[in-house]
C-alpha cells in the first residue's frame, strides 16, 4: 500500500467509528464531540483526494462554525453538566432511517460513479484557482441559486425569530 | 505527501535537507520550539508592561534585574501543583480540552512565513487554513465548561462561544478583502503581493476590524466576558489549576503571537521591511509580532470590559456591515484598476 492508502485507512477507520460512537453515544453532548472527530476525518480524506480547498472549508465551516452551534445549543438548553446521561426512546425507528439513508446513497453514488470506472478518476491537486475557475465560470447558475436559497433561509430564520410589537 | 499539501514556495529547511522525514522533524521542532518560546515572552511582556503602564512594581525579586526570573518560577509552581479534578467532572473531556484550546495555535504558526524561504508550510490555501484553526480552539473553550460539572464554567463557555460566534464573520470577512486585494490565498503570496503598498493603508478598517475580530477571538480585553472574574469567577477555566491550567494560558499567549503573526502578513507586509531600513526579513517579521502583541497588552490596560449585549451589538452593527462596505469597495476598486 502507498502512504496515501495508508493514510486513507486510518481516516476511514476512524472516521466511521466516531461515526458509529455519534449515533450510539447515551449523552448528547458526547456525540456531538464524536461528530467533531467524524467531520475531521472527512476533511482528512479531502486533503488525502487533493481537494485541499475544500477540506478547510469543511472545517471552517463544519467544525468551526455548526458543531459549535450544536453544541451551544444543547448547552443552552438541556446538555446535563458533567457525567449525567440523556437519551430517547427512539432508537429503532432512528436505526431504520440512518439505513434508509445509507441504502438510498449508496444505491445513487454507484450510480453516478461506478466503482468499475474507478481509473477514470485521477486525483489531482485542485488550487483555489481552479476551484474559483470552475464555480465562476461553468457553475454559475447552480451557485446563484444557491446562495438564493441560502438567503432566502436566512431571511426565514429572522421572520421567525423577531418578535412583533405590533401584533 | 509534498504533492498532496500543495507545497508552493521551498522552505530553506528543504534546501538543508532533501530527506522528507527528516526535514518534516525538523519542521516540527523548530515551531514547536517557537511555540514554547514566544509566547512565554509575550506572557512575561505583558506582566512588565501591564505592571509599568498601571505604576506599579510587580514581583521584582526573582533573578537579579527587574525580576526576570519571575517567569521560571511561574512555570515551576504550575508543575509542582496537584492535579485535581472536580468529583462530578466528565474526566476525559475536562482533561482533553486543554489540548483541544492549544493545538489549533500550534498549526496556524506552521504556516506562518519569516522570509520567502524561512517558513515550514507554504500552504496554497494558507489564509483559509488560519481561519479554519481559529475557529476551531473555541470547542477546547466549550468543552472545558461544560465537562467541569460548574454553573460559572458552563455560563463563561456559552458567552465565550456566542461571542466566537459572533466575531469570526468580522475576522474572516476583513481576511476577505486582503485576499481580493492580493488575489492569492497563500500566506507568501499575500506578503508578496504588499511590495509596494502595505494593504494597511488601502484597507485600515479593516486592519482595525480585524485586530478588534483578534482581540475577542482571544477574549482579551476589552472583549473578556467569558473570564469576567467579578462575575463568574474565572468562567470555563475556573475548575482548572496547575499545568492544565497552564496549557490555557500558553494557548491564550500562543494565539496573541498566532493572530499578530496573522494580521502582520495580512496587512503590514509580513517579512517586507521599510525601504531605506536594512534589516533581515525575519527580524522585520518579528518585530510585527513584538509591536502587534504590545498593542493587544496595551488595550488590555486601557479599555474597561464590555458588556454582552454591547458586545454582540457592536460585532453585528457595526463590525460586519463597516466591513461589507469596505469589502465592496475593494472589489470595484479591484475591477477598476
Amino acid at each position: 500500500m502507498s502512504a496515501q492508502e495508508y493514510a486513507f485507512t486510518v481516516l476511514a477507520v476512524v472516521g466511521g467509528l466516531s461515526a458509529i460512537a455519534v449515533v450510539t453515544a447515551r449523552n448528547v453532548v458526547h456525540a456531538a464531540l464524536y461528530l467533531v472527530v467524524t467531520l475531521l476525518s472527512v476533511g482528512g480524506v479531502y486533503l488525502l483526494l487533493g481537494a485541499e480547498f475544500v477540506a478547510w472549508v469543511q472545517i471552517l465551516i463544519y467544525v468551526g462554525a455548526i458543531v459549535i452551534l450544536f453544541l451551544f445549543g444543547l448547552m443552552l438548553t438541556k446538555a446535563p453538566i458533567g457525567r449525567d446521561t440523556l437519551d430517547n426512546q427512539q432508537r429503532w425507528l432512528g436505526a431504520l432511517v440512518g439505513v434508509g439513508v445509507f441504502a438510498g446513497l449508496v444505491f445513487l453514488i454507484q450510480e453516478a460513479f461506478p466503482v468499475q470506472d474507478a481509473e477514470r478518476f485521477e486525483t489531482f491537486h485542485a488550487t483555489t484557482d481552479a476551484v474559483g475557475e470552475s464555480i465562476f465560470r461553468n457553475y454559475v447558475l447552480p451557485f446563484e441559486a444557491v446562495s438564493f436559497l441560502l438567503l432566502a433561509a436566512l431571511i426565514g430564520a429572522i421572520v421567525l425569530a423577531r418578535k412583533d410589537d405590533a401584533s | 505527501m509534498i504533492d498532496v499539501l500543495g507545497q508552493a514556495g521551498t522552505s530553506f529547511i528543504d534546501e538543508f535537507s532533501s530527506n522528507f522525514w527528516a526535514a518534516l522533524i525538523l519542521k516540527t521542532v523548530l515551531v514547536m520550539g517557537f511555540f514554547l518560546v514566544v509566547p512565554l515572552g509575550v506572557g512575561y511582556m505583558e506582566h512588565k508592561v501591564l505592571a509599568h503602564m498601571q505604576g506599579r512594581l510587580g514581583p521584582m525579586e526573582a533573578g537579579a534585574f527587574h525580576g526576570w526570573a519571575q517567569l521560571i518560577a511561574d512555570g515551576v509552581k504550575f508543575i509542582q501543583k496537584e492535579n485535581v479534578v472536580p468529583a462530578a467532572a466528565d474526566r476525559t473531556i475536562f482533561s482533553l480540552a486543554p489540548a483541544v484550546a492549544m493545538v489549533p495555535y500550534i498549526a496556524i504558526l506552521v504556516v506562518l512565513p519569516f522570509s520567502d524561504t524561512f517558513f515550514a508550510l507554504d500552504l496554497d490555501v494558507g489564509i483559509f487554513f488560519v481561519m479554519a484553526m481559529s475557529s476551531v480552539s473555541v470547542i477546547g473553550v466549550l468543552m472545558a465548561g461544560w465537562s467541569s460539572a460548574n454553573k460559572f464554567s458552563l455560563i463563561g463557555a456559552l458567552r465565550a462561544a456566542a461571542q466566537l460566534i459572533a466575531y469570526e464573520l468580522p475576522l474572516v470577512l476583513a481576511a476577505a478583502g486582503v485576499v481580493m486585494l492580493a488575489g492569492v490565498t497563500s500566506m507568501i503570496g499575500i506578503v508578496e503581493a504588499q511590495e509596494s503598498l502595505w494593504y494597511v493603508v488601502p484597507l485600515f478598517p479593516l486592519f482595525v476590524i480585524f485586530m478588534i475580530a483578534s482581540l475577542a477571538e482571544l477574549t482579551r480585553t476589552p472583549f473578556d466576558m467569558p473570564i469576567a472574574d467579578s462575575e463568574i469567577i474565572f468562567g470555563a477555566y475556573t475548575e482548572y489549576g496547575g499545568l492544565k491550567f497552564a496549557f490555557f494560558l500558553l494557548a491564550e499567549y500562543g494565539g496573541i503571537v498566532a493572530l499578530s503573526g496573522i494580521a502582520a502578513v495580512l496587512f503590514l507586509g509580513g517579512y517586507k521591511g521599510l525601504p531605506g531600513i536594512p534589516l533581515p526579513d525575519p527580524v522585520w517579521m518579528a518585530a510585527k509580532i513584538g509591536a502587534l502583541s504590545f498593542m493587544v497588552i496595551w488595550l488590555r490596560a486601557t479599555f474597561p470590559r464590555l458588556r454582552e449585549d454591547q458586545l454582540q451589538r457592536f460585532a453585528w452593527l457595526t463590525l460586519i456591515p463597516v466591513s461589507l462596505v469596505w469589502i465592496l469597495g475593494a472589489a470595484v476598486f479591484k475591477v477598476a484598476f
